[in-house]
């Protein structure tokens, strides 16, 4: 799935997190991630978006995260409709996505 | 004289030295004066009072964060070019982020405190101090000024109403629109222990001024300023139930908890902590002190609207007040016989006995996180950051026959259940039960509370089980990462060191 355009799902809200995907400047995934509990879950919250990418085939993006405390699940789900979005995809299946 | 043998007085000797009385010794009526102990500024007051380098100087933290005396004071004294003071006060908020200017300028190079918060906590637990601060409980800072392990040489003492002499209060009966704090009561201990004790108020009311929190005889010099804070920061209005639903299920737990502890009978003496789940238990306490027809002998601590309302409608007898917590409980405490301003000592005094707090049935305290040997830190964030205060956290969890720990099992990422608090405040020999909103786990040391409340089917679980609970929700979080230098002390209350805090490691990698 390739990204397109820059484009963002999620809120500042606490307990979320706001990701934005933009085209990427030059191939592979880059994380830029800014969290209140960078310290203790920062490498996980970043592992759960590359994955998530990995999943739906975003191989190339940079992505902007802030993060105020999400479980992973949220982090999934909001990675996810970002990266649809910046990839101008409406072909989801969001039923079957866990 | 004759046959009266005077000599036999044992203290005859002074008697003597004092002479034969002589009517011309008398002051005559038209030269009795009342003194004033009033100086035209704060200068003049530090000037006066001989403050000097290297001495310690107090301030209480009755108005919370509207409190203007710390900075107004402190700028006086760096302009007089005093350095290398201890401060000792009673606590410090966010207000107080000026100080970290006169850190750095080397006017202050000590802290004692029981908390604080905001870019001064945040600077310090960054390193700012060469000195570690050292923070106490409320009853422990009480008992080391009176023991003089904490000497204060001069105390800055803000009372929003005294008198021309000194006789200083939190209220006042002679003026209206006067600020208001409520009780004075960790202010006692400095008045009537420092060497030289300086009341600023903003409100000099006709003598006497009584009630009174502070009497003249511990007061030195008064000053009078134009405003004492901000009086929103001082005081919220009547302190609102939480709406919060996880809360009021913890608190709905801790209720049902203290029901069938066996500490629920007639006559019974309390504690709430400030916190939203602490503060909701009363309210169900209520409902069930009128559905049995219960009553409370007395009430302690921090005390808000709720427990007013409860003394007002004849739910609690009495109530000891070290520190109002909103303007509903200073009200009180100017309006209501039975409503008592304490000191530091008689409320949470380690070496005294007879501490109020050693006659709580029970306590409910709030906590930032909690260990599976029930070990609670109130004092750092799970970012190893100062952001708390010790309060009278561990001296109520020891005094009372039952300590009751709130808390939510995670506040968004963070789990509150862990395997080792940041920093230990209160041991958890002291903390008898934990209430969560997913689970309750009563400390093993305490099989007679298990067994109460297990006899009325109130479903229990351990310690280390809400730890997985909480990791499960939340994952393990890695932990976080500290500098070997000590930048603060984390005294129980007896004061000796509890735990250490060490300097964050924030060297960042990003990705």
């Amino acid at each position: 799935m390739k990204i397109v355009k820059p484009a963002s799902a999620g809120t500042l809200e606490s307990s979320d997190i706001q990701i934005r995907v933009e085209p990427a400047e030059q191939p592979g995934i880059e994380v830029h991630l800014t969290s209140s509990v960078k310290q203790q879950f920062g490498k996980k919250i970043i592992q759960v978006i590359r994955d998530t990418l990995e999943e739906i085939g975003v191989t190339d993006a940079y992505v902007e995260a802030v993060d105020k405390g999400a479980l992973d699940c949220a982090v999934r789900a909001r990675t996810a409709a970002a990266a649809f979005r910046a990839a101008d995809n409406t072909d989801y299946e969001w039923r079957v996505r866990s | 004289m004759g046959r009266v043998d005077i000599s036999k007085i044992p203290n005859i000797d002074k008697i003597n030295f004092n002479g034969e009385y002589t009517p011309e010794a008398v002051t005559p009526k038209s030269e009795v004066e009342m003194p004033s102990k009033v100086l035209p500024s704060i200068r003049d007051a530090i000037i006066a009072s001989g403050l000097k380098d290297g001495m310690t100087i107090s301030f209480h933290h009755h108005f919370r964060n509207g409190d203007y005396v710390v900075n107004m004071v402190m700028d006086e004294i760096a302009k007089l070019g005093i350095k290398d003071l201890t401060v000792a006060a009673s606590s410090l908020a966010s207000c107080h982020a000026p100080l970290i200017e006169h850190i750095k300028n080397g006017v202050i190079t000590h802290i004692e405190t029981s908390g604080m918060r905001g870019e001064l906590a945040e600077a310090i637990s960054r390193g700012l101090m060469d000195t570690p601060v050292v923070f106490r409980s409320h009853g422990g800072r009480a008992d080391a000024i009176k023991n003089d392990e904490i000497h204060i040489d001069v105390a800055f003492l803000g009372a929003p109403s005294c008198d021309v002499l000194g006789n200083a209060n939190g209220y006042t009966r002679d003026e209206s629109g006067a600020t208001m704090c409520g009780s004075l009561g960790y202010a006692k201990v400095d008045a009537e222990f420092s060497d030289c004790a300086i009341v600023i108020t903003d409100h000099i009311v006709p003598y006497p001024n009584t009630p009174l929190a502070l009497p003249a005889v511990h007061i030195r010099y008064v000053v009078e300023v134009e405003e004492l804070g901000d009086p929103e920061g001082i005081m919220s209005g009547a302190t609102r139930y939480t709406k919060n639903p996880k809360e009021l299920m913890i608190a709905k737990n801790a209720a049902n908890v203290i029901e069938h502890s066996g500490y629920f009978y007639d006559g019974f003496a309390m504690q709430m902590g400030s916190g939203g789940a602490a503060l909701a238990t009363a309210r169900f306490l209520r409902e069930k002190m009128e559905e049995k027809g219960i009553k409370a002998h007395f009430a302690l601590g921090g005390i808000t609207g709720q427990i007013v309302e409860m003394h007002e409608a004849g739910l609690i007898k009495k109530i000891l007040d070290v520190q109002s917590f909103d303007l509903t409980a200073a009200e009180s405490l100017k309006n209501n016989r039975f409503h008592t301003q304490i000191d530091g000592c008689f409320y949470a005094g380690y070496d005294y006995k007879g501490a109020a707090v050693n006659a709580l049935d029970f306590v409910v305290l709030s906590a930032l996180e909690i260990d599976t040997d029930f070990n609670v830190n109130v004092l750092t964030g799970s970012d190893g950051v100062i952001r708390g205060a010790i309060g009278g956290h561990p001296d109520t969890a020891a005094g009372a026959k039952m300590s009751v720990v709130v808390a939510p099992l995670t506040r968004g990422r963070i789990p509150t259940i862990v395997d080792r608090v940041n920093t230990v405040v209160t041991p958890g020999i002291t903390v008898d039960v934990v209430v969560t909103d997913q689970g309750i786990a009563v400390n093993p040391n305490r099989p007679d509370i298990i067994e109460k409340l297990e006899a009325a089917d109130i479903l229990l679980t351990d310690i280390e089980s809400l730890k997985v609970r909480a990791e499960k929700i939340v994952g393990k979080p890695d932990p976080i990462k500290f500098k070997d230098r000590v930048v603060a002390l984390s005294l129980y209350r007896d004061n000796s060191i509890i735990d250490v805090i060490r300097q964050i490691d924030e060297d960042d990698e990003d990705e």
